[in-house]
């Protein structure tokens, strides 16, 4: 009780220096927060400079990788990124719309935490897992069921059969996107139930004592209500299928070159970075897979970041108007 | 019943049809990887799989050395993103609930959340393992600190925001400083909230693939040494699922259902925690 013997004053000086202490301690620690976003960006623009300089805004505009030649352009991981989070989206934004209908307006009570439960713990499992699912399983059954058909009686078709020319190999960027979006699901339908959920119920008790059916109230009152909130999760579900590394490396091929073709293997920024930087010899390389590793993370900043934006301008809406 | 109005239950019914089948496809789907995983998985699952280090091609082994490695580095990851997210989380709630600093960090913070760990990589590689010119564990363990840290701060941030100001009144009634109030009666109220956001953050980091491949590298061997390469489960299962050898590739499978297992384990560990946590609150506010 050595405190309790001491003058206050001493005691209440102390208190007053622990204070400050801890609310430095804070300040830094949340300023740390902004300081780690400038840091990446620094430090990638740093690593990034020597292959920008070489090579300028053709870095952009140029399909070529060729570690021998020491020639490098982004065009083709580019491409391949947007083409598989397309996919992706294309894929999951429908699934994920069925399922927050579903679970918000038909689903039996009981049944529903369970499956919101469910898909929430589905979103934790590492990407690693779809990767390897991917590989080991779901490129074989494209390669031997889906992809002949498809090469078979798509691929002669007029403009849309460029989609489908080739061999099958199972792997590529096809494979890739639906790889994706089984993984970009889980996030997509947590945020549009969630918004869904927002809908207050008397407007939309209000549809049904007007005489509309249960799909016209979704239709017609609850989807154009959540319409802003649905589209920041579709965008955070982009953000994560545009960075996500391990699922599509397993799949995508690896191959820096663009083709109209969807069943080609093909590459994406994040498994470029990721198959080669260890093995980059050579400033240059290092430097342009840096330089991918900066547009990637501009990229995802102004997609995360625009939904974000949104989904916080939706929740303080509600809370104006409802709370 | 007019035509009208039967049409439209149709419709109505066939469009509510489309979206269970879409619920069941989903559930379907992830219902089929956690099979396969499972199935292939436990195929591989025997007590050398704890005992015994990565093997050779062809060979006998287990995957000793990468359990031991993903251990070493999500504890430390956790040890250094904790304390740093803790405390900003608190300042986030505690001191500056209006300003524009809280608002841009918060924001930055939940841009930081989802931002691709590949680039997390890229940057300790360029901070830490080329100024020190190896790749090492403690690289590694950054990497997974700062992935860990944004997952922290907003869950910290979100559990203090669930103790009642009354509580906090009541300690500066008595005449606290603001830190003795924060020490020793939110945290204390918040303390299974903030359990769940460390195990949130465990689980976040412990399936990381991409930050460690070129920061903590890989190792075929037993190794504890933290300045060098170790080896760590995502790492090996990657090199081993994309070897042609069957032996490495049934490691591979042991080795995904044994993070799934643990993440999804202690995602059901902190839901219900929290879950038990918000009820408490409830009741007391």
């Amino acid at each position: 009780m050595a405190a309790a013997t001491q003058p206050l004053h001493a005691r209440l000086r102390r208190e007053a220096t622990a204070e400050s202490v801890f609310r430095w301690a804070t300040v830094c620690s949340a300023a740390l927060v902004l300081l780690l976003l400038f840091g990446v960006l620094a430090s990638l623009a740093y690593g990034a400079w020597p292959a920008l300089k070489t090579f300028g805004f053709g870095f952009l505009t140029t399909q070529v990788w060729n570690p021998v030649t020491v020639k490098f352009g982004a065009l083709a991981p580019i491409y391949g990124t947007v083409v598989t989070s397309l996919i992706a989206m294309l894929i999951a934004i429908p699934i994920a719309f069925g399922i927050a209908v579903f679970l918000t307006e038909t689903c039996p009570r009981w049944l529903r935490t369970p499956i919101g439960i469910a898909i929430e713990l589905l979103a934790a499992i590492p990407s690693i897992v779809f990767g390897i699912w991917g590989l080991f399983i779901l490129a074989p059954i494209l390669q031997q069921h889906v992809q002949p058909w498809l090469i078979d009686y798509i691929g002669p078709l007029p403009i849309i059969g460029l989609l489908f020319q080739g061999a099958p190999y199972g792997i590529g960027l096809l494979t890739a996107g639906i790889v994706l979006a089984i993984m970009v699901l889980p996030f997509i339908t947590a945020v549009m139930r969630e918004v869904f959920q927002m809908t207050p119920t008397s407007i939309k008790e209000a549809a049904y004592a007007a005489g509309a059916t249960q799909w016209e109230v979704v239709w017609d009152v609850v989807f154009p209500w959540s319409r802003p909130g649905m589209i920041g999760g579709v965008m955070l579900g982009l953000g994560r299928a545009l960075g996500e590394t391990m699922a599509v490396t397993f799949v995508v091929g690896n191959a820096h070159r663009i083709s109209t073709s969807l069943i080609a293997p093909g590459t994406t920024i994040a498994a470029a970075i990721a198959n080669e930087f260890t093995e980059a010899v050579g400033d240059l390389y290092t430097s342009s897979l840096m330089a991918l590793g900066l547009i990637l993370f501009v990229l995802t900043f102004a997609v995360i970041a625009g939904a974000r934006l949104l989904l916080l301008r939706l929740e303080r809406g509600a809370t104006r108007r409802y709370a | 019943m007019t035509r009208v109005l039967r049409r439209r239950k149709l419709k109505s019914a066939i469009a509510l049809g489309i979206s269970m089948l879409a619920t069941v496809l989903g559930l379907a789907t992830l219902g089929a990887i956690l099979w396969t995983l499972v199935v292939q998985g436990f195929g591989g699952w025997s007590i050398t799989l704890f005992t015994q280090t990565t093997p050779a091609p062809q060979s006998e082994g287990g995957l000793l050395n990468a359990i031991y490695g993903s251990v070493v580095m999500t504890a430390i990851g956790i040890g250094l993103g904790t304390p740093v997210g803790m405390l900003a989380g608190t300042y986030l709630a505690e001191y500056g609930r209006r300003n524009a600093f809280t608002s841009t960090v918060r924001f930055i913070n939940d841009v930081l959340l989802s931002a691709p760990s590949i680039v997390i990589g890229l940057f300790v590689y360029t901070v830490v393992v080329a100024r020190m010119g190896h790749f090492s564990a403690i690289a590694g363990a950054i990497s997974l600190g700062i992935i860990a840290m944004p997952v922290i701060v907003r869950t910290t941030e979100d559990m203090l925001r669930l103790v009642p100001t009354s509580m906090r009144e009541g300690s500066a009634a008595l005449g606290a400083q603001p830190w003795r109030t924060v020490t020793s009666v939110v945290y204390p109220a918040a303390r299974s909230g903030l359990i769940t956001s460390g195990l949130l953050a465990v689980a976040r980091i412990s399936g990381e693939t991409a930050p460690l491949l070129f920061t903590a590298l890989n190792n075929q061997f037993w190794s504890s040494d933290l300045n060098g390469p170790m080896a760590n489960l995502p790492a090996v299962i990657f090199q081993f699922a994309m070897s042609p050898y069957e032996n490495w590739q049934v490691l591979a499978w042991s080795g995904a259902l044994l993070i799934t297992l643990f993440v999804l384990l202690l995602s059901i560990a902190a839901r219900s925690i929290a879950a038990l946590f918000g009820t408490i609150q409830r009741g007391a506010s």
